[in-house]
């Protein structure tokens, strides 16, 4: 006999920013929603308060926070001659296992991203023409423009409490900002974090170079806040304890910080916790979904009926999940055909270690997105007519503290790793050691893609993600080119010692971490043969399903990606109450 | 707050009797906050004994601590830090387990960017590398390696950090050697609630104030020398 909940409107699996937003979005609509979460519940007072956050070797070096890989991981392999193996220990996959998701441990760097990151097909032909585009990669437009988003992530960033100085407020171009950004209708809810010793550094040297310095927008609220929805943020005490790390302090942007405590109450919504989703069910006919199964703490098979289904977790689970229950066609990398799985990507990072003579940097004292950043050579905002590759990246440091354990490496090459020589050069690196980081565009690639390991399981029997990843041509000489340019700022910083560095010189690997933006796999975009979802992130197979998150982008801008997945949410709800309700079906005739 | 709804769900449609309930929390109408439920940190590792390692293998780890992390002026030596007490206590529990990793399926040997494929833990790594290490030494000196002088004990470990010391076909010994580097890193420089970094003696030489939450009074003081005196998470004596 079937375990059978009664039946919701809206079933949202993974209650993290994405489902925390729609989830309210669509509870004020009316609508009766159940949310699933595979992990438990998680919030500020309980289970981060100041009294137990400042631990490194528990939430840092020990990632407690995160998803082990014992439950579930992914395979990888660099490409397909290569036999994928299960990424068996901690690696660049950062999964939240919460009430909150990945939204409750993340740095809080909250980005929008720019007009081109959307419509880079168009923009790049109409400017450099289709011989700029490498063999292989994989450019196309999202099917939304920066301008129709707008307004969502105006919402995002008010919601979440962002601190930041806007760099083009209603077509005006304003000093001390972003002169790169897209438009904005309005300031950031909040003035920038207080700038340090690092940041001032950066900010002297990019100037002198001719540059456009900034802070970079923050998931921290640099003075105490009260959200649209009502729920009180505290202003961030620069801890120094973010990424990795809840917010003690109710400052850090989050769900649980943001959204959950009004999400709660109300009376239509309900979370279900420590809940597995397993796949998403489908009618006889194989049109609509009728509701998700997930697995309970007892193994015990549970189904949740809805009328509409949103997958939101994390976008390698929302892959995953589509495989799984045999949605959409699964990408072929030999014929080239198929959807899921198709347009992966990640961050291509390179910059510049730093090593200072007579500092006292005290990174101790900062927040996760306590940056500042230029955006001179990131995305399109410089002519590569003369350059054999598109794409940029921000380039930015950040004080973010400080990492004992974590830094004990970081010193300059050829310096003892133990002993006495050790113990002196960490003492002198701890206040004077730094990075410069570039965080690049990363663009798709034909041969790169997710699919379902033939061997390799969770311990529910289930096959795990197989990830066919490395670094394309493009986005290697691009990072090589931003690895100058960070040196560059590095030396007129006045470090003693810089020395470029370039995670995408060599192979991909999970294990360097690099970066922990894993993006695409179901992306959302105008044709049905290069995309899985429309431009409302609605899938083209089913129209009562929606898949929400970082798997919707066909490429990576350089920029943290949450900021984007936030408005996307919103931008999908809104389609959702405004038309999907009155009529349901596709949003999008094709 | 409104009145909160925190309930196991037992009752749905459908629901057979043999089955065990959902073990499900299923959260409505509220946080399901207890009042008066207080978050404190873990319990400090108990004092004395030892929970994993022979006590021949807590000399040896605090002989190796001892190498990588001597005393000076600068602090305290690893091992009287207490790396190897911290060492010890990890290997007893879930990271000396692996129970994070994941364990499932064949074990192959891969690419080095497809990274670590084995199926020892850091508890049966230990007990391997340093029984493995013990009949080097005593091949090579007739000793124990607790029992050779310093400079012996450094030419030992840079051998083992170049992956250049044999220690049998069951031990990688570069794989070993970045264990016990970061298992000694963590014990000297984490918390002193995990049995090691006494008295903050890391955090005191490095200049990092511990478990201090709120630096909104010393942002004005950018670039400047602030000698913070640290707190830990067992120090109250503020």
């Amino acid at each position: 006999m079937k375990n059978v909940r009664p039946k919701a409107d809206v079933a949202i699996v993974g209650l993290g920013w994405c489902g925390s937003l729609i989830a309210e979005e669509l509870t004020r609509a009316g609508l009766n929603v159940v949310a699933i979460e595979r992990g438990p519940w998680f919030e500020t007072a309980t289970d981060f308060p100041p009294s137990i956050d400042t631990d490194e070797l528990r939430w840092d070096t020990r990632r407690s926070m995160l998803l082990p890989p014992a439950i579930e991981t992914t395979t990888f392999r660099n490409n397909r001659l290569e036999t994928a193996l299960p990424s068996r220990d901690w690696n660049l996959n950062e999964l939240g296992y919460n009430v909150g998701g990945s939204g409750t441990h993340w740095a809080g760097m909250a980005w929008r991203f720019t007009p081109f990151d959307l419509r880079p097909y168009t923009q790049t032909v109409e400017r450099y023409g289709k011989q700029k585009i490498a063999k292989g990669l994989i450019l196309q437009d999202w099917g939304v423009t920066y301008d129709e988003l707008e307004p969502f992530y105006d919402r995002f960033e008010k919601i979440a409490g962002v601190s930041g100085k806007a760099g083009k407020l209603n077509g005006e171009v304003i000093e001390d900002g972003n002169p790169f950004e897209g438009n904005r209708s309005s300031e950031y809810p909040l003035p920038p974090l207080e700038s340090m010793r690092l940041t001032d550094l950066f900010r002297d040297a990019a100037k002198s170079l001719g540059q456009h310095p900034f802070m970079v927008p923050a998931g921290q609220a640099s003075r105490a806040y009260v959200n649209p929805l009502g729920v009180r943020m505290g202003p961030c005490t620069y801890c120094g304890y973010c990424l990795f790390y809840g917010c003690g302090n109710f400052s850090k942007s989050s769900p649980n910080a943001c959204v959950v405590p009004a999400l709660m109450q109300r009376e239509n919504f309900t979370v279900l916790t420590d809940s597995a989703v397993v796949r998403v069910n489908k009618a006889a006919d194989g049109k609509t979904a009728t509701g998700v199964t997930y697995i309970d703490r007892n193994k015990q098979e549970w189904e949740q009926p809805a009328d509409i289904v949103i997958l939101s977790a994390f976008q390698m689970q929302n892959v995953r999940l589509l495989l799984l229950s045999k949605i959409g066609k699964p990408y072929d990398p030999v014929s080239k055909t198929g959807v899921v799985g198709r347009a992966y990507s990640f961050q291509t990072v390179s910059g510049a270690s730093l090593f200072f003579e007579d500092e006292n940097l005290n990174q101790y004292i900062g927040a996760g997105a306590l940056s500042q950043q230029v955006d001179d050579f990131n995305g399109d905002n410089f002519d590569h007519s003369d350059l054999d590759f598109i794409g940029g990246a921000g380039i930015l440091v950040v004080a973010r503290g400080a990492r004992p354990i974590g830094n004990a490496d970081a010193l300059p090459p050829g310096t003892p790793r133990w002993g006495k020589e050790w113990k002196k050069a960490y003492t002198h690196a701890f206040q004077n050691g730094t990075f410069i980081f570039g965080q690049g565009t990363s663009f798709s690639h034909e041969d790169y893609y997710l699919d379902l390991d033939p061997e390799y399981k969770d311990d529910n029997g289930n096959p795990l993600v197989r990830v066919t990843f490395d670094y394309n041509e493009n986005d290697r000489r691009s990072a090589k080119f931003i690895e100058e340019k960070s040196v560059e700022i590095g030396k007129a910083m006045g470090a003693k010692i810089v020395i470029g560095t370039n995670s995408a010189a060599g192979k991909y690997s999970p294990f360097n971490f690099a970066s922990d933006h894993t993006i695409g796999g179901a992306v959302m975009g105008t044709d049905p043969q290069t995309s899985v979802l429309n431009r409302y992130q609605q899938s083209w197979d089913m129209h009562n399903l929606f898949v929400l998150g970082a798997s919707s982008f066909p490429n990576n801008a350089g920029y943290n990606p949450t900021g984007t997945i936030g408005a996307l949410s919103l931008w999908t709800a809104k389609a959702i109450i405004d038309r999907y309700l009155k009529n349901p079906g596709p949003l999008v005739k094709v | 707050m409104k009145r909160r709804q925190f309930l196991q769900s037992f009752a749905a449609i459908g629901l057979a009797t043999s089955l065990p309930a959902t073990n499900a929390a299923e959260v409505s109408g509220g946080q399901p906050w207890e009042p008066g439920k207080i978050f404190t940190p873990p319990p400090p590792p108990k004092k004395g004994g030892l929970q994993y390692l022979t006590a021949h293998e807590f000399a040896t780890v605090g002989a190796i601590a001892e190498r990588f992390i001597p005393a000076d002026e600068m602090s305290i030596s690893g091992k009287e830090a207490g790396c190897a007490t911290f060492i010890d206590r990890q290997l007893a529990g879930d990271y000396g387990n692996a129970v994070t990793v994941y364990r499932l399926g064949r074990f192959v040997k891969g690419t080095p960017e497809q990274g670590p494929q084995s199926p020892l833990t850091p508890a049966q790594r230990y007990r391997q590398g340093l029984a493995a290490l013990d009949v080097a030494t005593q091949k090579q000196f007739g000793k124990n390696f607790v029992d050779l002088d310093g400079d012996q004990q450094d030419k030992l470990l840079h051998a083992m950090e170049a992956d250049q010391l044999d220690l049998g076909p069951q031990v990688e010994t570069k794989v070993l050697f970045e264990l016990l580097l970061q298992n000694v890193r963590e014990g000297f420089l984490s918390d002193p609630l995990y049995g090691g970094n006494k008295d903050m003696a890391s955090w005191k030489m490095i200049g990092f104030p511990g478990a201090r939450y709120d630096f909104r009074d010393l942002l004005s003081k950018k670039g400047q020398k602030l000698n913070i005196i640290p707190t830990s998470l067992i120090d109250n004596n503020l």
